[in-house]
């Protein structure tokens, strides 16, 4: 991007703008400073806290630091939790997006589905948990949750990925669609012109073309997922270890309830029932770095998508 | 985006009988209908469990009167051993504690995101531009749980020890007990949580304004700030409005970190005070919903928390209205600023 370049100093300005620019040096200075602390204070507190069996090892109950375990159930509920949300998210988000842009008729739907999507991208996530709530407290969703006496308990993986699906969903709506509209109409024409039905255009022509905004759509709403805590602690059941239903191994796990690294570090903050910290700083380290990963994933396919350049 | 050519495919799959197109369009159709119904649901489903706790209170349910937490201890215990439900309960400490921290925020950090936009699209030298971006994209990712964990290890003992006086504890004794949870620490973490939505909508809006109009202002003569400030920023109108639109309603939705650093007590901060309102802690609507949500088995509970949702729900649905709605006169003057909008 091309800047208008220095040729005068600020000397011969106003005080004003002087006052301004100045204002606009101490904010942007301050605000890598603050960014700085952050990682640095993490990094320095986690690090000391940080043992590699205390990723290998469950929570358990005991009286001291020492005794209390690892973080290896709130690792793979996490990892669960967020594949189930993605799983879900991502076709579906790929869906609205197509039909956005490529059919969208009626206009009428098409106008309140946009404005729909939109509107919803602002909801809070603690309203969004409520009506995981007394969805899954719903019967016929039962078989998706604990059950016992007819009286469904409504708490595990399936209510909590489907909640926060829902909360990265207008993300990867947003990336996609994006993205399509991106790809100029030639490209749509050449592919009817050799014989392609609109369908076999938008499977075989637009989605591939369209991968790495899918991506990077999907990576942002996981992004959104993992920090969400609210929805986490409501309809994950907040359990310290994964306790599955059943006896199928996956299924039953994931209809049971469990724990993921946002909850941990809510429930070990001075705040919460546990209370330790060290465990706190330790955990939230290692969700940090797995933040800054995805953010490095996000970065890389999104260059790839401004490089697929369309003439 | 149809061309012609999409409709005249259209009608001679159709009149070949190829219908493999049309289920394709009408089964993702049926897909988009039924998460707009899910949405739709989610309002009925909320407004239907919230009735109750609004039609027993009227318009009071906003009103203050009496102590907020007591209501909510009386609510919950009235299915345990009294036959008659009881529904009473003002939220106004809570409602007021939501607009103090969320004003705030958005305030303060609309100053400082517009200033460190301008500063990173236009003034900012390279390198410094440079690390600037990554920085803001890492703060707008770390989870609020951190930011809490922070507050609560860092800035809570910082205002607790330094910021408070003995003769501010003493005044405020019978009422209530000022340890360092407060509406300072939620509305500087908050800020800092909110400040990058804002400031990378803010520069994107920024960047999109046409070099040839600031081209134009400098050759005049106008010196480069005042260029910016009454060229792009004007032009970026749009774009300031859809940024601080979703950084409000981030501010408002919080309750993590709000529910982490503000204390957790139903207390009003009375502006008249003077500046110990600061240090007084206060508990917003989203956050006592976290704060509760283990007595969502009492039915009356569940009705009163159902009722906070769902004018949370409520505000944040009319805010994107009402930015929407002050998009609209611009977007006709500033067709070029408006890329985010």
């Amino acid at each position: 991007m091309s800047r208008t370049r220095a040729l005068e100093s600020s000397s011969s300005w106003r005080w004003t703008d002087r006052l301004g620019l100045a204002f606009a040096w101490l904010v942007g200075l301050l605000f890598c400073v603050i960014c700085a602390a952050i990682v640095i204070y993490l990094l320095v507190q986690g690090i000391r806290y940080l043992h590699p069996s205390f990723l290998w090892t469950n929570p358990k109950v005991g009286n001291t630091q020492n005794e209390t375990g690892g973080i290896l159930a709130p690792l793979l509920g996490t990892a669960l939790v967020i594949a189930l949300a993605m799983g879900i998210a991502t076709p579906v988000g790929v869906g609205i997006a197509v039909w956005l842009s490529e059919y969208a008729r009626p206009r009428q739907l098409a106008r309140v589905v946009e404005s729909t999507v939109e509107m919803f991208a602002g909801a809070p996530s603690i309203v969004l948990a409520l009506f995981g709530v007394i969805l899954f407290r719903a019967s016929f969703l039962g078989f998706l949750t604990e059950k016992t006496g007819g009286v469904v308990y409504g708490k595990g993986f399936f209510p909590a990925g489907a909640m926060l699906s829902l909360l990265a969903l207008p993300l990867v709506v947003t990336s996609v669609r994006e993205g399509l509209q991106a790809i100029p109409n030639h490209v749509r024409e050449a592919s009817y012109a050799v014989g392609k039905t609109k369908i076999a255009t938008i499977r075989r022509v637009l989605l591939p073309a369209v991968r790495p905004d899918i991506i990077t759509g999907s990576m942002i709403g996981a992004g959104h997922a993992l920090g969400d805590t609210v929805i986490i602690v409501i309809l994950l059941g907040d359990t310290y270890i994964l306790q599955g239903v059943g006896h199928v191994p996956l299924l039953g796990t994931l209809r049971g309830t469990g724990d993921t690294l946002t909850s941990y570090i809510f429930d070990n903050a001075p705040t919460g029932d546990l209370n330790q910290p060290n465990k706190a700083f330790a955990a939230a380290l290692v969700l940090l770095v797995i933040v800054l990963i995805l953010n490095v994933i996000v970065d890389i396919f999104g260059r790839k998508a401004r490089e697929l350049k369309w003439t | 985006m149809r061309t012609a050519i999409d409709d005249e495919l259209l009608r001679l799959a159709e009149d070949e009988g190829l219908s493999q197109d049309q289920r394709a369009e009408l089964s993702l159709g049926a897909l988009v209908c039924g998460v707009i119904v899910l949405l739709l649901a989610m309002v009925v489903f909320i407004v239907a469990q919230a009735w109750p706790s609004f039609a027993h209170n009227g318009l009071h349910w906003f009103g203050s009167g009496g102590n907020v937490d007591q209501q909510l201890e009386s609510i919950f215990n009235s299915t345990s051993y009294l036959h008659k439900a009881v529904y009473t309960f003002h939220a106004w400490p809570l409602i007021w504690s939501t607009i103090l921290t969320t004003a705030g925020a958005v305030i303060l950090a609309f100053i400082c995101s517009l200033f460190i936009a301008i500063f990173m699209v236009e003034f900012a030298p390279v390198p410094v531009q440079r690390i600037l971006e990554p920085v803001v994209r890492v703060l707008a990712s770390v989870p609020s749980v951190i930011y809490g964990l922070i507050g609560v290890l860092v800035l809570v003992p910082f205002i607790g020890n330094h910021l408070i006086t003995q003769s501010e504890r003493a005044s405020v004794t019978p009422v209530i007990q000022l340890s360092g949870y407060s509406l300072l620490a939620a509305v500087v973490i908050l800020t800092v949580m909110i400040a990058p939505i804002m400031i990378s909508i803010f520069a994107d809006g920024l960047r999109a304004v046409p070099r040839n109009w600031l081209e134009g202002s400098l050759a005049l003569g106008v010196n480069r700030w005042r260029t910016f400030w009454k060229v792009a920023v004007l032009t970026a109108r749009p774009a300031l409005i859809a940024g601080t639109v979703l950084a409000t309603a981030r501010a408002l939705g919080e309750s993590v970190m709000l529910s982490m650093v503000s204390g957790s007590v139903g207390f009003a901060p009375n502006p008249a005070d003077g500046l110990i309102l600061f240090v007084e802690p206060s508990r917003g609507l989203a956050a006592t919903i976290l704060h509760n949500t283990d007595e969502l088995s009492s039915p009356p509970m569940e009705h009163t928390l159902f009722a906070i949702a769902a004018v949370l729900l409520f505000s944040s649905l009319m805010l994107s209205l009402a930015g929407w709605g002050a998009k609209q006169p611009m977007k006709r003057y500033f067709q070029v600023g408006g890329a985010e909008a």
